[in-house]
């Protein structure tokens, strides 16, 4: 026996070593939880590594920032441009969606909907990968220290990235989305088809547990549903890139992640979670979506007198007063013969013109001249009189009408007149 | 190109080499930091698996079976604990390489830029299947094993073992 393990020395200390690794891997996979030891290397190699990328990191960042900020600035001016009037329709688009949210915000609330509110988020840098192509995970530069705690959401503006798997004291190891043991509650942003977001080895992100008899159209955007309690509902997922039948009941899809998994450099970690009943505000009656609208609109200038009482002449201006029922009042025509720019929300074209002069129903309120209207002449100095359309239905855009001027509007709460014969009701 | 034969015929002529204790160190380290951080700005970079090109390197340049399996299983290991997964399915691949690269360093030149390419690109593929084997069998993960993409993986780790190996070439001590 002596001789055997002698003359074998190199092979049976081979095989002790692999039993020993091997046995080590069975213990793991036994314990659903990490026990001391493995935490511990975990641990002390983490923390000899991580230093180290984050030296590398902030290197790399300094010489980029000094090569972009001081030498590198072609185009900054252009650029500054474009990102002016960004902001312009950005504004305008803001006020738009406003309006979509207050809605939406009274029908959550007549529902008794709680919301989930992203309240508190921890900006962090990506250091380092697993250097695996079997491990999907990156290293990020927050950890116990900057409240970081595992199960916490990553995101980036684009959309989600993944969760916090393990936390030391500066730095945090988290799960991406495309790692085969991952796994995100989707949902179909059109369709309202739920399934899970689930990574291969590949590290492609598939939706499964969709029924095969169920239509997918490519390029449909998919957002987390909230059921695995980790991503807030709505978070952006990516898009449906390609379906095809599977061998199962289940529709294979493919999914595109809209945040590039590949190339990140800054996370958001979602440290805090709000969830609250939504604001009921506008169930009081006391404040109108038309009236928040209202405010954020650019106002009309004080009118001469003389024009003032020629215009009064000939319209007595009243308020429309959509769905509420609340006190009428008298506000300015909004947008009416105000010269501004398109960018400013408040252009007009006669068309325009004729729409806000109509009467319509419930939250009336929104921006003309937002998708298109141009500015003219005669637009910005004809006075606001305008035919009244009487019960022209809600358009469901931006088009709306804000204000009616000529005639003395009709309450919104009016019962809408039966449509003449012929006409299509559903219009 | 070195004008020596292959294939050693005598043990009188095999040179075994040492290294310092702070290369020893300090050149693994640096392999598993690049191979951590790189891959953030290049993701592609991930193909290459610098670790086992430094096992495969310090094996057959100590020819000696335990230091070999020792380095292997050592730089296995930490290269496990930066992954999600548990600790040892490196260490189990790259103990078995360290294993048979310093095994063959005693029998083959390894100052051959060919050699250098075949014997990592082999080593590559021995490495992945020891590693898919037991990551199937052991621990029940869910793989793939794409053909294509494995040995396009070997013969791009081959080539670079070239550029290393002679980078590393220079920190060889003769005994």
């Amino acid at each position: 026996m002596e001789n055997f393990f002698s003359r074998y020395r190199n092979a049976s200390l081979l095989v002790l070593l692999l039993v020993a690794q091997v046995v080590g891997l069975g213990v793991q996979v036994r314990r659903s939880t990490e026990t001391g030891g493995t935490r511990l290397i975990r641990f002390w190699v983490v923390s000899g590594i991580t230093p180290i990328e984050k030296t590398l990191v902030n290197a790399s960042h300094g010489i980029r920032y000094v090569w972009r900020n001081y030498f590198y600035l072609r185009g900054v001016r252009q650029e500054n441009r474009d990102l002016k009037a960004q902001v312009e329709q950005l504004r305008i688009e803001q006020v738009r969606l406003s309006e979509d949210a207050a809605q939406a915000h009274r029908l959550q609330a007549l529902l008794a909907f709680k919301e989930q509110f992203i309240s508190q988020t921890v900006p962090a840098q990506v250091i380092g990968t697993s250097g695996s192509d079997q491990s999907h995970v990156v290293y990020i530069d927050k950890g116990s220290n900057d409240g970081i705690k595992p199960d916490m959401a990553v995101i980036t503006p684009d959309g989600i990235v993944g969760k916090v798997l393990r936390v030391f004291h500066s730095s945090a190891q988290v799960l991406l989305i495309n790692d085969s043991s991952s796994g995100v509650g989707a949902i179909l942003e059109s369709s309202r088809l739920q399934g899970i977001l689930q990574g291969t080895a590949a590290g492609e992100t598939m939706l499964k547990y969709i029924m095969s008899d169920e239509k997918v159209a490519t390029g449909e955007r998919v957002l987390t549903s909230g059921g695995d309690r980790i991503f807030p509902k709505g978070l952006t997922i990516g898009a449906v890139q390609q379906t095809n039948p599977g061998s199962d009941l289940f529709l294979n899809i493919r999914i595109k992640p809209a945040a590039d998994l590949s190339r990140l450099e800054e996370v958001l970690v979602i440290t805090k979670v709000a969830e609250t009943n939504p604001k009921t505000m506008e169930l009081s009656g006391s404040v109108r979506a038309a009236d928040i609208l209202a405010e954020r609109l650019p106002s009309v200038p004080p009118k001469p007198a003389a024009a003032s009482s020629a215009a009064a002449g000939k319209a007595q201006p009243t308020a429309t007063k959509p769905a509420s029922g609340a006190a009428p009042t008298t506000k300015p025509a909004v947008n009416a013969a105000a010269p501004s720019s398109p960018h400013s929300g408040s252009a007009v074209t006669p068309e325009a013109s004729v729409a806000r002069s109509s009467t319509k129903p419930a939250g009336a309120a929104s921006l003309a001249g937002t998708t298109g209207a141009k500015t003219t002449d005669a637009a910005s100095t004809k006075p606001a009189v305008a035919k009244p359309v009487a019960n022209k239905p809600a358009a469901s855009g931006v088009n709306k009408q804000i204000h009616s001027t000529g005639q003395p509007a009709k309450p919104a709460a009016a019962p809408p007149q039966p449509p003449p014969p012929g006409e299509d009701v559903s219009r | 190109m070195s004008d020596m034969p292959l294939v050693r015929t005598s043990r009188e002529e095999i040179e075994v080499y040492r290294f310092g204790p702070v290369v020893s160190v300090v050149v693994p380290l640096l392999a598993l930091v690049i191979q951590a951080f790189v891959p953030v700005k290049v993701h592609a970079f991930a193909v290459f698996d610098l670790p086992l090109l430094v096992t495969i390197f310090f094996a057959v340049t100590r020819r000696s079976q335990v230091s070999g399996m020792m380095t292997g299983a050592i730089i296995g290991l930490v290269q496990d604990a930066l992954t999600h997964q548990a600790i040892g399915l490196y260490g189990v691949a790259k103990t078995v390489v360290g294993y048979g690269a310093s095994s063959l360093g005693v029998k083959i030149d390894v100052e051959n830029p060919g050699t250098r390419l075949l014997v990592t690109g082999g080593f590559y593929l021995v490495h992945q299947t020891v590693y898919y084997l037991v990551a199937r069998n052991i621990l029940g993960v869910a793989m793939e094993w794409l053909w294509a993409r494995t040995l396009l993986a070997a013969l791009l780790n081959g080539l670079a073992a070239i550029v290393v190996f002679a980078v590393l070439d220079r920190f060889k001590r003769s005994t």
